[in-house]
């Protein structure tokens, strides 16, 4: 191995943080300029099999949404899960070129959360229709929808799990204490 | 490169129409479009394809018609009650499903089911492995022109169907488990049940293999057909007997053991050339593992409890709620607030008919979950079919697509 | 009976018995409800309960409705059978438009009826918003016998329907 090599992949092994064990799960973190460069190196750890990508919203925190990968590794049978963390409108380098199977998953994590992948060949809504306006997973979107261009047909409404567990409120009657979901702001007062 | 390695690096469909894509890119296109209602894309699955002629050239898989929002109703109940939402994932195992999430769910609270749990829940899964098999051999059937095959396989899927109905009250919305064990313990007369199923079982699937295998409409329209290779299989992340198919023996059932299967004896069939009918007969060969493993746990069926017991965060037993303070308390609790999860990340991956079922649960502690991911084999399965489907034929599409075995409710969630 | 019908020329009394004498609604509306013809609108769980009704066991042969058409201009009762989301309520909506008249629709299982559990951005509560219903059948998903006693509900609609030849003359 060349110098510049050994210290760049040293450099990386800096760059990722170890987080926690939980239920026997190793999860790192690493800045997502880094990302790309990680994952390449680990497919050819052995982790050759991308399960899955998930982007999750913590709205309140910053930076506001975490992109985790899992990974798997057959030959020695370990799972590793990779997170990267990105602030709302910044875009997480794509992983496309990598593994094959990141394509469909990096659309949904697009679609869903609105997590913009950068690199991507083809980043369109997967599952909602083309031209749909939101992003149904932040956690500022209500379970209900929002008005899209379909009136007709996409029309609002108060969810019945809106703002869900069960829950029982004080109140003199006893059908209105009965455990039922109410509305956040409801619940909030 | 020596001549060796370029042949077998052309081995598969996918390096072929590499190969071919510039003799491919003359005369006039066609835009065909298929579905999403079509009786070939079981379901609402929509393929737009560009033809040359009879070879398809593009396709563009268009999934997402059947999208309910499955994880945002998720993040707004506790955790008990997304159990009904995984019957409808895919919705040819319902009982599988229930499983894997309750399985995920426990490894987020840390506890380990009681041994009777266990083998009930193998027998729940190897049930809705063999239905929702059946179902997919009798349609790939019928979509390659053999009718009698699907009404063949209902005939069984019924008997299977008053197993579950016993087992559940249910034929396939069973929604049968709960954090921490099952809703209910084995009705009396379901073990035997099982073990009656199983024993005549083994011959049905001996006829269905005759009328099959040597069916020459079937294997002329199976053979070397979509054939995927091991690595890109596994590149795509396919899983299941999409990807044992193609020669990768991944199975999680034997690389990453939960409820007790390391103890099981049964093996893990694989394809050799990753084509239609080796998909199709991997199909085959699983059921009758399935019957292995379930004559097996029925023989070992333990005694005991069948729900983890923690008051805090478990259900208690339906005749110490009506009669006992403490329980009616904990009931009261764990029904209106959830169980209290840890807060913490896990994923858990089963083995489903389909593929590797995955949750990524993400909880920040209480009764419901902050995010919860559904990694559906169904969805990353289909992930292929952009670049597997052109070079073939439109002829080949049904083909391709009732091997590749997909439920849409899955892959959309 | 036809083979003494075209046997005689004129008025023959033998003739008298073997007629059967009905209104035009009567014998239509029987052939119709005797032969519908379904389009198996399969989106979700609903679909293999519809599955299994047309199977061996439950046989929906039985009632005249065995022949599931996939092309819309070949059928005519549309049975929605799983949950109507919005980016497919239009293409069931064009579907639904493309079938030929008389047409009727039976809404099965919760989700295709109201919605069902699924209250959330993506689901259509119900195909009654973009489809005229006829028969509304419960459950999530309902039984293969319910299907069937929809069947039957839809027939006996078929049977009390009036005007076919007050229609046609609208028409015309």
């Amino acid at each position: 191995m060349s110098e510049a090599a050994a210290d760049s992949s040293a450099d990386l092994v800096a760059a990722v943080k170890i987080l926690p064990e939980f239920r026997g799960e190793t999860s790192w973190e690493v800045p997502k300029e880094r990302l790309v460069e990680l994952m390449t190196a680990l497919k050819k750890e052995g982790m050759t099999y991308l399960v899955d990508i998930t982007a999750v919203d913590n709205q309140g925190e910053d930076p506001r949404f975490e992109v985790v990968y899992e990974l798997c590794d057959l030959s020695s049978r370990k799972h590793l899960r990779v997170k990267t963390r990105a602030a709302e409108g910044e875009p997480v380098p794509s992983v496309c070129s990598v593994w094959k199977g990141a394509d469909w998953h990096e659309r949904e994590a697009w679609d869903m959360v609105g997590v913009k992948f950068s690199g991507h060949p083809d980043l369109r809504r997967i599952l909602m229709w083309d031209g749909y306006p939101h992003h149904p997973l932040r956690k500022d979107f209500p379970l209900e929808g929002l008005p899209t261009e379909m009136p007709d047909i996409a029309f609002t409404a108060k969810a019945p799990l809106e703002g869900g567990p069960f829950v029982t409120s004080p109140a003199p009657f006893s059908h209105e204490r009965e455990p039922r979901a109410h509305p956040a702001e409801e619940r909030s007062l | 490169m020596s001549t060796a390695t370029t042949t077998m690096e052309f081995g598969d469909t996918l390096a072929r129409t590499a190969e071919m894509a510039p003799q491919l890119d003359v005369g006039e296109k066609l835009v065909l479009n298929i579905g999403p209602s079509h009786p070939s894309t079981h379901g609402v699955l929509r393929l737009v394809l560009e033809l040359d002629g009879e070879v398809i050239t593009k396709a563009d898989t268009d999934v997402g018609y059947l999208h309910r929002g499955d994880e945002k109703i998720a993040e707004n109940m506790t955790w008990n009650q997304f159990v009904p939402y995984t019957d409808r994932l895919d919705y040819l195992a319902p009982l599988a499903n229930n499983v894997a999430y309750t399985c995920a769910v426990e490894k987020l609270m840390g506890y380990d089911l009681p041994p009777r749990a266990k083998v009930t829940r193998v027998i729940c899964c190897e049930l809705a492995r063999i239905s929702a098999h059946l179902l997919g051999l009798g349609a790939f059937a019928m979509d390659v022109g053999a009718m009698t095959m699907f009404l063949y396989t209902f005939t069984e899927r019924e008997k299977i169907y008053n197993l579950i109905e016993l087992l559940t009250g249910a034929r396939f919305t069973t929604s049968f488990t709960r954090v921490g064990g099952q809703t209910r313990d084995l009705p009396p007369g379901f073990l035997d049940g099982v073990k009656e199923f199983s024993e005549q079982f083994m011959g049905k699937l001996d006829e269905f293999g005759k009328m099959l295998n040597r069916n020459r409409i079937f294997v002329d329209r199976t053979k070397d057909i979509g054939v995927i290779s091991s690595t890109a299989a596994l590149d795509f992340g396919l899983t299941g007997p999409n990807l044992r198919g193609s020669g990768n023996d991944y199975d999680v059932r034997k690389y990453f053991p939960y409820l007790g299967y390391e103890t099981y004896d049964f093996e893990v069939p694989v394809g050799q050339t990753g084509d239609c009918y080796d998909r199709f007969a991997v199909r085959m060969e699983e059921m009758r593992q399935s019957v292995k493993i379930l004559l097996q746990a029925v023989a070992k069926m333990p005694g005991g409890p069948w729900m983890v017991s923690d008051p805090k965060s478990i259900l208690p037993p339906k005749d110490k709620v009506l009669t006992k303070m403490e329980e009616l308390i904990h009931q009261f609790i764990v029904v209106t607030q959830g169980p209290d999860a840890p807060p913490g990340e896990v994923y858990f991956g089963a083995e489903n008919p389909k593929g590797e079922l995955g949750f990524y649960l993400n909880s920040r502690g209480g009764g419901v979950p902050h995010r919860l991911k559904i990694r559906a084999p169904s969805f990353c399965n289909l992930g292929i079919l952009n670049t597997l489907l052109p070079g073939h034929t439109v002829s080949d599409v049904p083909a391709i697509l009732g091997s590749i075995d997909f439920v849409m409710g899955e892959c959309d969630r | 009976m036809a083979g003494t019908i075209t046997g005689a020329m004129g008025y023959n009394s033998k003739v008298e018995g073997n007629i059967v004498l009905t209104t035009l609604d009567a014998a239509v509306n029987w052939m119709r409800k005797n032969s519908l013809w379904p389009m198996p609108m399969g989106l979700a769980c609903c679909a293999i309960e519809l599955m299994a009704s047309a199977s061996s066991r439950f046989d929906i042969a039985r009632f005249g409705a065995e022949v599931m058409r996939f092309s819309p201009r070949q059928s005519d009762l549309m049975i929605v059978a799983g949950t109507v989301t919005y980016k497919m309520a239009l293409a069931t909506k064009r579907i639904w438009d493309q079938m030929a008249e008389p047409k009727w629709c039976i809404a099965m299982g919760a989700c295709a009826s109201t919605g069902g559990m699924y209250r959330s951005y993506a689901v259509l509560q119900g195909i009654d918003h973009l489809v005229p219903v006829d028969v509304y059948v419960s459950g999530c998903p309902p039984r293969p016998e319910a299907v069937l006693e929809a069947l039957m509900t839809l027939q006996d609609k078929i049977a009390r329907s009036r005007g076919v030849v007050l229609n046609q003359k609208q028409a015309a």
